[in-house]
Parts: structure tokens; sequence; C-alpha cells
């Protein structure tokens, strides 16, 4: 932590590394919502990626302090040369001149008010910081990208973000003799092994047990042997849960350090995405291969939560509401499933078998997502909600149409759809009829109250029955005019730009 | 307080009129500036709270009943806190003292009966779980409609009338057209980012002392005070600084201090409160939803002769700030029109809800949307373009409100608007938006101007006074006290700057204090936008004093008229002898110098300051005064795109002309402006309360309530600030920044309005009907709606 080891004795294993971290007197962090929503408790993790070391922030009111045991963390107190002190009431902070390049960038561009949400801000904008140098090309690329929804999952409710977004726009480059850069050359020993226990808990709570394996094989075994215990892998859905409706599960199993689940292929007929790949990761990984999923990376959730969410846990928790389920039903995608007594495949419109149910089995874990690498004449994602970045879909949709070039009639069709019922669905007799039909605005129009009426959805907070049931369709005729019109129409997410490289700022003191 | 002469040695302003960073954001960004719940690790045997939250939105239940016997055989769970251990008075309302800390009858869901106190969280949440309360559940009444027809109020009918020809309802009679409408305004949660936070503990001296994220510590100290039967002077309460208040602490961090106090003077140990987001969502009061019913009267010119509105707010529970809210948006359904005949009447309804609050514009925006809706509607009515309606009906000079107040400086409001519709490229971009919606039939832009006047000073005209201790050290180091908190508004950043020039000394030889009520008593709230020019003058005039006695201690030294000597970057100088005079070192005195000998002078070195608002008053019987010192004004522009298959859209263009009169900080007001803009965006988009049936609030987190994101944040973004706009009347020729521009994003609302309008055949001229907040569903039924060619009326809620 910061340079410094912390020792972990004697805690929960539910003991989230926010509390944690509060508790050991890092105040810097902060909590605003623990649910993952807010990013006001941002922390730094040096995580060993396909690529080597790489800074990632993540939610540490979502992250189980079991989930990074033996890993490298910074706290907002451990970015500037003299980090905030850890004893409350030092006189002097640094100056603005020691201060880092992305402190000091929000110190002179107006990027705090209240300053409460900051820390979180500066955390998201560190690792962008040093996200976006690995992100230059040898080309020689005269810019640095900057994507807007890498502070998307930073909620700032005083400064209407413009001086944010100044401060991560005016960043230059890092130093060549920056110490946080120099350490991503450095080696990284990949999570191990790690354990946590508590004993009589208060309340008749009995004994509480973590393990964190280091092999799917030793995941499989203590599944075996304890096939109640939860599974938890980025754990930005699970420990909602525990923070929100203070759940509580006698075993945990993270799977954090298992690296078999965290495999990507890319082959030639199908992709094979490991169930714990990280989402950035993926996204990162998959370079465009998978082009509806790239549609879809932006809207899910935040850079936050991406880089903590996995697939899997997208698909096993399976929330009607989940992102990725309509993106890859429409692209008739299959799940490995992975138990002690060997591996089975299931097309993943078989998977949900009910409200937030699975056709896992006892003993049983998702170990990879294979998608086909065929890709449609027509198809895309769309996401109906409040905010265009970090929300929870009312529908979320995706369309994948083939086409017969010669007659422009229908050969297949996949419309799936989430938010309309208790499960991702598809909606497969709208599919059926239109296959050999034309692809014209007729044949739309003549589907469309099918569509409306092909599910029954409800009314909660996020849109009433009515809405939703309009959206089934409108969704599907949106795409049949982006279709025709070949370009996505209304509002998309704000664009990435690229900005001038600007030259490292002198910075008094050495770094980390 | 300064005039348009300054005072004979008052320096130039070195400071004033910088654009510096806020005084704290060196700890903001390096996590070292602590707030009130980061304190806890200093206090290693404080007890954590938690709330037996109740279940139902109206009950009956008995105090003595309570059954604590399981929580208390929880290991960890120290004791639970009910009526029986109150010394004092069981009632923490600020106004009319209606709010029971710990209540026999419930009065809205998620209401704390009882609070189990634990040695740590975890045991106090397992306790709170554990005890047993026999409820004896009543009808609730939660929603508006429901109140109205039940009679359920909290106030009489609030009134102002006005009228050039006898009464409202002749003047209607008379008016070549009139139309009616109907529009629910939803509410808004405050979701500052720290939540309400508390921790008290004895003293050394064997008295209270209290750390409250509050805006109001006076109040705050009054309330525990009255909780435990102390005087004032046994309770010290600190407000260090808030992650975020906007109105929400302003009476709503009473309780939540009032518990800690209690469980502290109960265990004699330190007691921590911090309610965690759902607690504060279901616990806390928040902006009121209104109902406004109108009638309007116009000619064809869209000259609006006649208006007649109701409005109605949904309180909650209890009155809280609520009558002086509704009487600010009754000040403020006129905004910049001037409305010849006017009835506007206002009543607070009582729910069983929380007890909705104070909430940046303080209910201002509520009747602004009102009649800015009206007007949208008269303008669809005649045929004319809104910007054009809303540009014949302003105020000119010598007009007055309703409310008999002369409109000082109206002629802001078209100096704003046409320097504002030049700057932003308001006519060719409307051509633009016009040609965009010929050709695009699925994508409609909506581009729109719209105005605010907002009335500055507290409406309870005894609240607009305030105070300030200054105290300047041997060595020449200083600390500024005040009675105004900081919540990230840059009120002490604006003192410090009042103050170093004040005295003419550099930034880093004064310190800002927290703000505490041992140093400066019986302060008003922060709030109104208020707290720089009351506190401001305070200090201002503290500095005053301090400077005129140095001063003569300076002019024997130096032999020269007191009133000739200059204090500026640390030295004190005759005005002839300025920095650069080669005679400047020789005929000057170093500060810390000065400070030394006026010691040994036997010079006091500290002063209060003390500044009230002049001739200030309101009747409200008769519905006539002069509520406000002055009016800021503002205007904005707004483009938006709306997807017609969904009714999502994207804010694509702000700009923003506003009125802060002489900027004291022009880096802190532009965020003030920015920043109130987008949480008033937020507000009118995609901020959305939804109660249930029962009274419980769906809408209980950040995952299912929504802020606006970065994404939200319009890529072009452009603010300015009026020129040539000192304020004579007010310190530093400044004006109040922290409301009024939450009010320019009604220009989203109404961008919004014209781009639903664009999807209407042409032949089409049915109203639009759009929600607020105009949610991506609520446009999307707007739009619907003009489709059909007729109003189509479709709420998520019902």
């Amino acid at each position: 932590m910061n340079g410094e080891s912390l020792e972990v004795e004697g805690i929960d294993p539910h003991t989230t590394l926010l509390d944690f971290l509060r508790d050991r007197g890092l105040v810097g962090t902060k909590e605003g919502c623990a649910e993952g929503e807010c990013g006001a408790c941002a922390v730094v993790v040096l995580r060993l990626e396909h690529e080597g070391p790489r800074y990632v922030a993540v939610n540490a009111c979502l992250t189980l302090v079991g989930s990074v045991l033996g890993a490298e963390l910074r706290t907002v107190e451990g970015l500037s040369p003299q980090p905030g002190s850890r004893s409350a009431g030092r006189a002097a902070g640094p100056s603005v001149a020691e201060l880092h390049p992305v402190q000091r960038a929000m110190v002179e561009l107006g990027g705090s008010q209240c300053g409460y949400c900051t820390p979180g801000f500066v955390v998201s904008m560190f690792a962008e910081y040093y996200r976006r140098e690995a992100s230059l090309t040898p080309s020689g690329e005269p810019g640095l990208r900057w994507d807007p929804e890498s502070v998307a999952g930073n909620l700032c409710r005083c400064t209407g973000y413009r001086p944010i977004r100044e401060a991560m726009r005016s960043l230059p480059l890092a130093a060549e003799d920056d110490g946080f850069r120099a350490r991503l050359s450095q080696p990284l020993a990949p999570l191990g092994e790690a354990s946590l226990v508590r004993e009589d808990v208060p309340g008749g709570g009995g004994t509480r047990r973590l393990h964190r394996p280091a092999s799917l094989a030793g995941a499989l075994a203590l599944l075996a042997e304890e096939p109640a215990a939860k599974l938890i892998a980025g754990g930005t859905d699970l420990v909602v849960e525990v923070n929100q409706r203070d759940r509580r599960w006698p075993t945990l199993i993270a799977l954090e350090a298992v690296d078999e689940l965290r495999t990507l292929e890319l082959g030639g007929e199908e992709i094979r995405i490991g169930a714990g790949l990280n989402l950035s990761e993926l996204e990162h990984r998959l370079g465009g291969a998978l082009p509806l999923l790239d549609e879809l990376f932006p809207l899910f959730s935040s850079r936050l939560i991406r880089n903590r969410a996995t697939l899997g846990g997208n698909l096993v928790n399976a929330s009607p509401i989940g992102d990725s389920p309509p993106a890859l039903l429409a692209l008739d995608a299959r799940v490995v499933l992975a138990s002690q007594r060997g591996e089975r495949e299931l097309p993943l419109v078989e998977f949900f078998t009910g409200y937030r149910q699975t056709a896992l089995a006892p003993g049983e874990l998702l170990r990879a997502v294979i998608v086909p690498r065929r890709a449609p004449t027509h198809a895309h994602f769309y996401k109906v909600s409040k905010r265009v970045l970090d929300d929870i879909s009312t529908v979320a949709a995706a369309f994948a149409v083939d086409l017969d070039p010669a007659s422009n009639t229908v050969t297949r069709a996949r419309l799936a759809y989430g938010g309309v019922a208790a499960t991702p669905v598809r909606a497969q007799a709208v599919e059926q009829a239109l296959v050999g039909r034309p692809w014209t605005a007729e044949t739309v129009a003549e589907l469309a109250p099918q569509l409306r009426e092909s599910f029954t959805p409800l009314s909660d907070h996020r849109g009433s029955a009515a809405y939703r049931q309009a959206m089934l369709a409108r969704t599907f005729e949106k795409f049949f005019h982006e279709t025709q019109a070949g370009r996505r129409l209304g509002p998309q997410p704000p664009p990435s730009v690229v900005l001038p490289v600007l030259p490292p700022r002198p910075q008094k003191g050495a770094n980390a | 307080m300064s005039s348009s002469e300054p005072p004979p040695n008052v320096p130039v302003t070195p400071h004033v009129g910088k654009a510096l960073p806020h005084e704290s954001a060196v700890g903001h960004v390096t996590g070292a500036a602590h707030y009130t719940d980061d304190l806890l690790p200093r206090y290693a045997d404080a007890l954590h709270a938690w709330p037996v939250q109740s279940p139902h939105a109206h009950a009956r239940l008995s105090q003595a009943a309570i059954d604590d016997a399981a929580a208390l055989a929880i290991e960890g769970v120290v004791t639970v806190l009910t009526v029986a251990d109150v010394p004092g008075a069981n009632e923490v309302g600020p106004v009319a003292h209606d709010e029971a800390l710990f209540p026999e009858e419930v009065m809205h869901c998620g209401q704390a009966v009882a609070w189990v106190l634990g040695e740590t969280l975890e045991a106090a949440k397992l306790g709170a779980a554990a005890v047993v309360v026999d409820y004896e559940p009543l009808p609730a009444i939660t929603t508006m409609r429901q109140a109205i027809a039940a009679e359920s109020f909290l106030t009489e009918a609030l009134v102002i009338e006005s009228g050039d020809s006898g009464d409202v309802e002749a003047a209607l009679a008379a008016a070549p057209h009139t139309l009616e409408g109907e529009l629910e305004i939803g509410g808004q949660e405050h979701f500052y980012l720290e939540t309400q936070a508390a921790i008290a503990c004895w003293d050394e001296a064997g008295e209270v002392f209290v750390h409250s994220s509050t805006q109001h510590p006076s109040e705050t100290q009054e309330v525990v005070a009255r909780v435990l039967g102390l005087h004032r002077n046994r309770v010290t309460c600190q407000s260090l600084r808030m992650g975020g208040a906007f109105g929400g602490k302003e009476v709503q961090a009473n309780p939540v201090a009032a518990v800690a106090a209690l469980g502290a003077h109960k265990t004699g140990r330190p007691v921590r409160v911090r309610y965690d987001r759902q607690l504060d969502m279901t616990m806390t009061g928040k902006r009121h939803p209104f109902l406004a019913r109108y009638r309007a009267g116009y000619d064809g010119d869209g000259r609006i002769v006649a208006f007649d509105l109701q409005l109605y707010s949904d309180g909650g529970y209890s009155l809280d700030l609520s009558k002086a809210i509704m009487f600010r948006a009754l000040f403020h359904c006129d905004n910049c029109y001037r409305i010849p005949n006017l009835r506007v009447v206002g009543r607070v309804l009582r729910t069983h809800k929380t007890s909705q609050t104070a909430f940046r514009g303080f209910g201002g925006p509520q009747g602004m949307v009102a009649g800015e809706d009206m007007l949208a509607r008269v303008a669809q009515a005649v045929g004319k373009p809104a910007h054009e309606v809303r540009a014949l009906n302003f105020y000119a000079e010598g007009d007055r409100t309703p409310y008999g107040q002369l409109v000082r400086d109206a002629e802001r409001i078209p100096r704003i608007w046409s320097g504002l519709m030049g700057s932003a490229d308001f006519e060719a971009r409307r051509a633009a938006v016009a040609e965009f919606n010929a050709s695009h039939p699925h994508e409609k832009r909506g581009l729109a101007i719209t105005p605010v006047k907002f009335g500055i000073s507290f409406t309870t005209s005894f609240l607009n006074q305030a105070g300030a201790l200054v105290l300047v050290y041997q060595d020449g180091s200083v600390q500024v006290n005040h009675g105004g908190t900081e919540m990230g508004q840059g009120l002490h950043t604006k003192m410090l700057q009042i103050a170093a020039d004040g005295l003419g000394v550099t930034l880093d030889q004064v310190r800002l204090m927290p703000t505490r009520t041992d140093k400066v008593p019986n302060t008003s709230a922060t709030a109104a936008s208020s707290g720089s020019d009351l506190n401001g003058a305070a200090v201002e005039r503290a500095c005053a004093q301090i400077r005129e006695r140095m001063a003569e201690v300076a002019g024997r030294r130096l032999q020269v008229p007191p009133m000739d000597l200059r204090f500026a970057g640390g030295r004190v100088f005759p005005f002839w002898c300025a920095p650069g005079h080669p005679d400047h070192g020789a005929s000057s005195l170093g500060f810390v110098e000065l400070a030394q000998q006026a010691y040994l002078e036997r010079v006091s070195l500290f002063a209060a300051g003390y500044y009230r608002t002049p001739a200030i008053h309101y009747d409200e019987a008769a519905g006539r005064g002069k509520p406000f010192h002055y009016f800021a004004y503002g205007a904005a522009v707004s483009e938006v795109e709306v997807d017609g298959f969904t009714g999502q859209f994207v804010l694509r263009r702000v700009d923003i002309l506003h009125d802060v009169g002489s900027s004291i900080s022009p880096l802190i007001d532009r965020g003030q402006i920015e920043g109130g803009f987008i949480q008033g965006m937020g507000w009118l988009t995609s901020e959305e309360l939804i109660w249930a049936e029962d009274g419980r609030l769906a809408t209980r987190g950040a995952s299912t309530y929504k802020l606006p994101t970065l994404g939200e944040c319009p890529e072009a973004f452009h603010v300015e600030l009026l020129p040539m706009a000192a304020e004579p009347a007010v310190v530093k020729g400044s004006k109040a920044v922290g409301e009024p521009p939450f009010m320019l994003a009604i220009s989203v609302r109404e961008a919004l309005r014209e781009a639903v309008a664009a999807f209407a055949a042409e032949s089409n001229a049915a109203p639009v009907e759009l929600g607020c907040p105009s949610t991506p569903e609520a446009v999307y039924w707007a739009i619907e709606g003009v489709r059909e060619g007729r109003a189509k009326q479709v709420s998520a809620a019902e």
C-alpha cells in the first residue's frame, strides 16, 4: 500500500478495501455510494495484464480485501511525492509544483469544489495518465487519445465536470524520469493463493472464510468440497449485495488469481473468452475483433467497473438487465461450464433458466464464453437508459441480421433483449417471421406490433411497462433505419478525441 | 462595507478579483483535506450509531415498549437510545418544532424510531436489525393529489396578488386569449457526495463538542442544546468543511448531531453517526416536488396580460423550511417578465414522506419552471418563436414585481439577452437547427434561450446578518473566523481574498479557521447564496478596524497621517511611496514589524466585524415588501438533439452570460455557474425520485437515482461573466452566485420542448406535454403526443 506493506489479520472476508483503508486511517479514499456508481472510493491497483503491469483504477467499495491480498495498491495519499498525511492535522501539504501532474492540473484548472469526489477523480485520471502513454503507437501518432468515459464512473455534484475535462485534456505525457512510469517496466509477481478466516462472528454468524485459489483445479476442488460456496470474480455485483443488503456467505471463493479464467483465444472461426477476464482488458485485447461488443463496452457501466467486472460474472449473475447477454445472444455465443466432472458446452440462450437462475449445476463454474467470428450483414447494440454513460439499462437490445445481397431478403435474424422479461431473451417468433422477408420498412412496420407483444415487461423505477414495450419495437425500427442510413442515429456516447501531446511539465521532488 | 468611494486607507486589491484555485484544492487532490467522518480515527473509543428504521410510512408505536433485549445480547452492542434517554426536549424541528427525535407516531417510511450504539458499525447494524418495535400501521398519504383531496396542509394558502386592472379574474375574462396548464415538477435528491455525518464527545471542560457536517452550526448547536437540556454555551459545534450540501445540510444535519451528542451524553464516549447513502436518501428531505396549475391571458402578440397560478408543494411530514421555500416559489414565478395582473397562491401539502427541505434555489426553480412553461405555451399558441415572446414580456427599468419591489437594474435583462444571442450565434443556429430538422425525420434538434432573475437575501429578513472575528498575532500571521461554512462553494477562498486585501498582507499570512460556534455566535445558515455577501462584509469590517488601529501606530512611526497610508503586499507605506518607488523601502514598514509594534504599544490586534443587510422587509399578509437586497441576472442558450425512437437526447452546446457583479473570485464564480447549471439540468432531465404507493422511496441509491456524469456535460460549454456589472451595495461590488445559475438549466427543458415540437406534423399545433423531469421516457411520450396530434400524458410512476 503506497509502497509499504500492510498486514491483514482478523478481518471478515466480506470486508471491503474501502472500509479497510479508512479503518487504517487512509481516509483520503471516500465513500459516496458503496455501490460502485460514484467512484469517490477509487484506488489504483498495479495489475499484471497480458502486456505487463498496468495501473488500473477500481472501486474500493466493491473490492474485497481478500481479492487484492498481495497486490500493489496506491491510494490518493500515495500519488504525490509528499503524500497527504495519514495522521490528521498535518500543517502544510505539498506545494502545487510538487504535486503529481494530474493533481496539479486539477488544482490549477478549478477541478475541485467541495473536494469529496476529487480523490476518486485523481485516481481515475492517474491510471488514465499512464494508460494513455501505453496506448501510444510506434508510428508516431502525434496525439494522445482521450476517452471521456475514462472518468465517467466518477460522479461530481459540484463542478459540472467541465474543468475536470479540461484538466484531463491538459495532461502531458509522463516524464522519462517519472517513477510511477518506471515501475511499469519492472516485473510484477502474479497474485497467488490466499485466504481469510473469521471465527465467532457476532450475532450467530459462525465462521466465514474466503479462499483465493491460484489455479482452476484448485477452484474446482474447493467448489466440489463446498458446492454452496459463493464464487466471486470482479465482485462488482456481489459486493453491492454485501454493502446494500448486508448479504454474507459462509464461504467465498475468489477467482482473482485463476489464470486459466483470464485467457483469450482469437481463433479463425471463433473467439474463446475466459470468463474471468475483466471487461477493460477484454476490450483492449479484442482489438475490434467483435464490433458489436465494441458498441457495448463504452455503454457498459463505467471504466472503474469494467476494470473489475468480468464477462463471466455478467452472465452468471443472470440479471435480466445485464448488458452483455443481449449482445452475446445476438452473436449466438456458447458457454463452457467446468467442474471436476469435466467440461460441457451450452448455447447461451439455454444458460438462463429463470430470474437470476442459470443452468450451472452444483460444483460447476463458468469457464469461458465462445463467440462465433462470423460477421452478420448488420448488427448493432442499443441501450435505453436515463444517462448515456454509467447507467443501468431500462431496455437493452442487440440485433443481428444476415441479408441475401441479391434479393435483399433476410436469411437469418437475432433479436435479443434485456430488461423486458425475467431473463435476457430472444424474440424467436419474430426472428423466424423475418426470415425470407425483404429487409424493408414495410416488413419492419408489419412485425412491429408482434414485436411489441413479444414480452410483457414490468414497471419499475427505471421505466414504465408501456415504455419498455414501446422500446421493443422502436429499437428495432431504429436498427432498420440505421442500416438504411448507413450511420448510427441519435445521440452517441461522447467520442474519444485525439489531442496534441504536450511536453512533460517540470515537477519538483522525486516520484514514487 | 465598501461603497463606491473607498475609505482613505483602503489599498489596492491584489487578491480580490483574481482567479485563484479553491483554498483547499491541494488538500482535495492529495486526500489531506478532512471531512467530518475522516476524523473518526482520532477517536479510538468512539461508538457507532445505526438507526432502527420504520418500514411503515405512517404508524403508531410506544417508545417505552421498544424491545431491545435481543439487540443488547449481541456482542458489541452497547446500548439502544430511545426517548427515555432524552434529558431535554424530544424535538428537533427547526422552525415549527414539529419533529420528534424519537417518534411515537412514525411519519415516513425509513424514519428512525430508535438508535443502536455499538463498538463497531457491524454490531450497531446487527443490533438495529434485532430491535423489536410493535408498529400499529395507520393510513398514509403518499401523493400530492391524495393530500389535496384530504386537505392535508402544512401551511395556509400563501398569496401574492397584484393587478393593473382590478382582479385577475377580470383580467383573464378580458384577455384576448387564454390557456390553461398543469405541470407536475419532480423533486431532487441533494446527493452531496459526503453523506450526513457527526461526531460528538465530551470535551476536557465537560461540555459537548460536536463535529458536524452542517451548513448551520449555530442551529445545530441550538438543537443539540435543546435535546440535552443545556444552555448553548455548553455546546460547541464545528463544521470543518462539507463534501457538498446544496441546502441539504441547512437543517437536516441537526438530528444527526443530536443523536451523536445524546449518545455521548449517555455513554460518556465519543459517538459517531454517519448515514450511508441509503440512509441518507431514505431519511433526509429533498427538493420539494410541486404541482402547478395555471391559467394565462395573453394578446395576439404573446404579451401576457394575466397569470393565475396555483402552486402546491409536497412538504413531506413536517414543516421544515417549506413555508419560506413556497414563498420563494411565489417570488420567482414572474422570473424576468412583467405580468400586469398576477395571482399566485401557494400551499404546502403534508404527506407521509421525508420532510422536504432547502435545495439550491429554495423553491425559486419550481416557481420559475411554472412561469416559463406558461410562456412557452403562449408562444406556441400565438405561433411565434418562444425567444421573441419572452423578450416581449421583459421587465423594463422602473417596473415593480407583483410584490411591489422595484426591479433595479432591469436594463441588464435585455443587455444580457442581446449580448448572449450575439455571442451564441443564436439566429444563425436557429436556422441551422431548422435545416437539420427538415432533413432528419428521426432526429430533431432544439435551441432555446431562457433568462433568470433571482432575488438575493433570506426572505426571512432577520436572518440577513453575519459576524466575523479576525485575529492578528504578533508575528503578523492572521486568523480569520466567520460564521459561514465551506461546502465547496469557495466561500473561504473569497473570505481569504477579502481579508488579505483588507489587511494588505499576502494570502499565505492568513489562515481561514474551521467554522465554530465559539468564535462567532448566533450565525445564520450559509444559504440563500448569501454567504459571501454577508460574511464578506463582516470580514471586511473586522479587518478595517484592525487596519485603522495599526495605521495609527504606523503613522506615528513613519510620521505620516494614518489616512495617507496604504496596506499592500505585507507592507505599510504612504500612498506616494508605492512599491517600485525609490523611497518605498525606507518609507515603509513591514506588516510583521508593525504587528509587533502595535502589541508593544498595547493596541488591540483583533476585532469582530458585524454586518446586516439594510432596508429589507416583507409583509406576508399584504404580499408586499422589499424582500431582496438586489437581483442577480443571467441567461442561457441550450441546444439539444433528440432521438425520436427512444426519447434519449444529448446536450450539444450551452452558452451562458451571467451577472455576478464584480467577481471576487472568477474561477470560483465560473465553477458555481457551471456546476449550478449541470445540477439544474440533472433536476430537469435524468434525476427522478420515485416513491412506491406505500410511501417507500424506490430510488434510494446512485444506481437508481441518476445524477449527470461527465457524459452529460456539453462538449461546447461557454460561460461569460457580465462585464460592467459592479453591485454598489455589496462587498467588493460582487453579487451572490450560488443559486441563480441553477435556473439557467431551464433552457435545456425548453430546448427539449422545441425539439419535441419538431416531430409534429406541420398541421399539428398540439401543445408539447413534456413531463418534468424530462427523462428519455418523458421525452418519448411527449414525442408520441405530438406525433399523434393530441396531448397525451403518460407518467411512468402511475
